[in-house]
């Protein structure tokens, strides 16, 4: 392992397999938080957070995992530590950062249900990462998201103010196609190479 | 207890998808091929509909402050049990859903009918709206795998038809690849597909309500 590697699984993370334009995990969130600017921000920092978490934890749960012969358990594992995670910063926001816990509401415990959390988590597996790539990963896919909640949101929030949407558009099917041609954005970003 | 009018709100009026807006990663991700797309909507089938017996039946001993964190575990026991039933017989799919078969868990799809149905309905009920939700969401699914395939890369039935192993079959080309418009099986695809998908169902239901407010 150097420091190349750890610099091209952070960028592939961040912008060339970016978790939700390429990868689609998370998209719940994602579609679901992106209505105002802060918010998204905040739910951001939240799931890079807990990913990031997730992945040192998962790294360690494997080896135990695997040392027992119970491979096969891992995603059942997986499910409950990162259901214990979530919990954890659910009580630190609540305590130390009132504002934005009341800001993310329901979705804070919706983080479990985040695919883009649990797909960490296995990815890192599949992909044989040792405990450093692990939580690189985990912390640049986060950041990745966070990149990608921010933008939608900027546009979200002009989509709002205009009115010039067909009206069986409006809402849902509107946001999607925006994130389509964010998608298709972001797929410029494949020719980048790192040596 | 009425089939017709669960199955009608499974298909349409509270399709999961496209109405509910629910579980879609996996409605994106893989609807590239016809074959991936059976695949995916009949795991979840089973997974729904067996979580759902599961979780009507254990209703009532599952302590309401801790039910959510039950519902994942029976619901990720379900999950492993098909991975490692999929990884043993049909090892083409497994690997070409990959990551998707185990985040079957954190679909919503199947979180979100056992907390608003299987918690509050009898064992009967809860499986008939198991098979039924779970054959709507097949059913977008073929719809948006059909779609992309044969526009994207001008064949039908990938993964299924036209010789070769089993998901590494071409599919039946109806017109040459070159001439689709490959967008479509990017994840580009994906987004813009189930958007217009989303559009035309908000369109229909729309108009099938004007309908009955002229009646």
């Amino acid at each position: 392992m150097s420091i190349t590697s750890l610099l091209a699984i952070s960028l592939g993370a961040i912008l060339t397999n970016n978790f939700i334009f390429a990868q689609f995990l998370g998209i719940c969130p994602f579609l679901g938080v992106s209505k105002k600017i802060d918010t998204a921000i905040g739910m951001g920092a939240a799931v890079t957070f807990v990913m990031g978490l997730a992945s040192a934890f998962c790294y360690g749960i494997n080896i135990v995992l695997v040392k027992l012969d119970l491979a096969f358990m891992q995603t059942v594992a997986f499910i409950l530590v990162i259901a214990g995670l979530v919990q954890f910063v659910e009580m630190f926001l609540k305590k130390n950062i009132p504002t934005l816990y009341t800001a993310l509401g329901v979705y804070l415990p919706l983080i479990t249900t985040n695919c883009a959390v649990l797909g960490v988590a296995l990815l890192n597996v599949q992909n044989d990462y040792n405990f450093i790539e692990s939580v690189v990963y985990g912390i640049t896919g986060g950041l990745g998201f966070l990149l990608a909640i921010f933008l939608f949101a900027a546009v979200r929030e002009q989509l709002e103010v205009s009115s010039e949407t067909p009206k069986c558009f409006e809402g849902f099917p509107i946001a999607l196609i925006t994130a389509g041609l964010m998608a298709l954005a972001f797929m410029g970003f494949s020719g980048l190479k790192v040596w | 207890m009425n089939f017709g009018k669960q199955l009608k709100e499974g298909l349409i009026t509270q399709n999961p998808v496209l109405v509910q807006l629910l579980g879609m990663c996996s409605t994106m991700a893989i609807t590239t091929s016809f074959f991936n797309g059976l695949g995916m909507g009949v795991s979840v089938l089973i997974i729904l509909t067996l979580s759902n017996i599961f979780i009507s039946l254990l209703r009532k001993i599952i302590p309401n402050e801790v039910r959510i964190a039950c519902y994942i575990v029976v619901i990720a026991g379900f999950v492993t049990c098909v991975d490692l039933l999929l990884k043993a017989f049909v090892p083409a799919l497994s690997s070409s859903l990959g990551v998707f078969i185990p985040l079957i868990v954190v679909n919503c799809i199947i979180l979100g009918r056992a907390e608003a149905f299987a918690s509050k309905n009898t064992v009967g009920a809860s499986t008939l709206d198991g098979i039924c939700q779970g054959i709507g969401y097949t059913i977008v699914l073929i719809i948006m795998c059909v779609f992309r395939e044969f526009f994207g890369s001008g064949t039908i039935g990938g993964g299924l038809l036209g010789g070769g192993a089993l998901g590494s079959a071409p599919g039946i080309a109806i017109f040459p690849a070159e001439f689709g418009l490959s967008m479509l099986t990017l994840p580009v695809g994906g987004f813009l597909t189930l958007g217009a998908l989303i559009a035309a169902m908000q369109w229909a239901l729309a108009k099938s309500e004007k309908k009955k407010e002229a009646k």
